[in-house]
């Protein structure tokens, strides 16, 4: 079923906010190999200029991925999950992330299309603090195979 | 300029330490079963743990951990990872596009495993250097 593109432009309500800890950064940072300091020591990341340790530039992800749900599980908009493939994923940083942040995602849908018989989604999700300060736009495509 | 290339060796305990750490338990991550089931060779990496080991590479050549802009890539081609102790290498190389007059680098990075090509058009834009 082509994904209606009508769906352009809608934007969803603000996610619940996520507290980004600092031991998920420790755990994150740990997990793809990141050894630098500021990852992992809070005075390393101080004297960076930053309040607490500082999340890898993939971290966002970890927010956003949840927070897409609000748009991959719409079932106005029926995306058939078993048949979706991650095709891009970009960030824009106003800033690094870091511990004691407390998120809220923002998702909108910049694009809908159907092409070759595949449908082609493409999200963008502002993460901003509660406080309404940008920390990072995150950009999502995704594929939805056709049936072959 | 091509700046230095990074060697990242994948085995699946990496792939099982990123699901945990990334909430990502996608099974196609983990179980053979399911992989091959949905048609791949086998279990493959999450595109988004193939994008952070370049997204490291890239905040080292930048010399600092807080330095990306900007980041974005397409994935093209999965990272099978096989069932054994060595599991299989990317290899990450980038060259400087330019530098901007406000102090960006605009990098273009290639990333592949078994010399194919796993990203596409993977850009950053880092700070130069304080």
């Amino acid at each position: 079923m082509p994904l209606d593109p009508s769906f352009v432009g809608r934007t969803y309500p603000p996610t619940a906010p996520y507290q980004v800890g600092r031991e998920k950064i420790r755990e994150f940072a740990s997990a793809i190999g990141a050894t630098d300091a500021a990852h992992h020591d809070p005075e390393a990341a101080q004297a960076l200029g930053h309040p607490d340790v500082v999340a890898p530039p993939t971290f966002p992800v970890i927010v956003t991925m949840a927070a897409s749900r609000q748009i991959i599980e719409d079932p106005a908009l029926g995306v058939d999950y078993s048949r979706l493939v991650h095709g891009d994923q970009r960030f824009a940083y106003t800033r690094p992330v870091v511990a004691g942040d407390e998120l809220v995602c923002t998702n909108t849908i910049e694009d809908v299309s159907t092409r070759g018989g595949h449908g082609f989604l493409t999200t963008r999700t502002d993460v901003s603090t509660v406080a309404g300060e940008p920390v990072v736009a995150v950009w999502a495509r995704y594929v939805i195979r056709g049936e072959a | 300029m091509e700046l230095p290339a990074k060697t990242f060796q994948v085995t699946r305990a990496d792939l099982i330490r990123y699901a945990g750490a990334s909430g990502d338990f996608n099974p196609i991550h983990w179980s053979d079963r399911v992989a091959t089931k949905v048609g791949l060779p086998g279990v493959i990496a999450h595109g988004m743990f193939t994008m952070a080991l370049v997204g490291r590479a890239v905040a080292e050549w930048a010399g600092a951990p807080d330095a990306v802009v900007e980041y974005g890539v397409r994935f093209t081609r999965p990272v099978v990872v096989p069932d054994d102790d060595q599991g299989t290498e990317i290899e990450v190389t980038a060259k400087v596009r330019d530098v901007t007059e406000d102090g960006l680098t605009r990098l273009d990075v290639t990333a592949t495993c078994l010399g194919e090509k796993v990203l596409a058009q993977a850009r950053a834009v880092i700070r130069t250097a304080r």
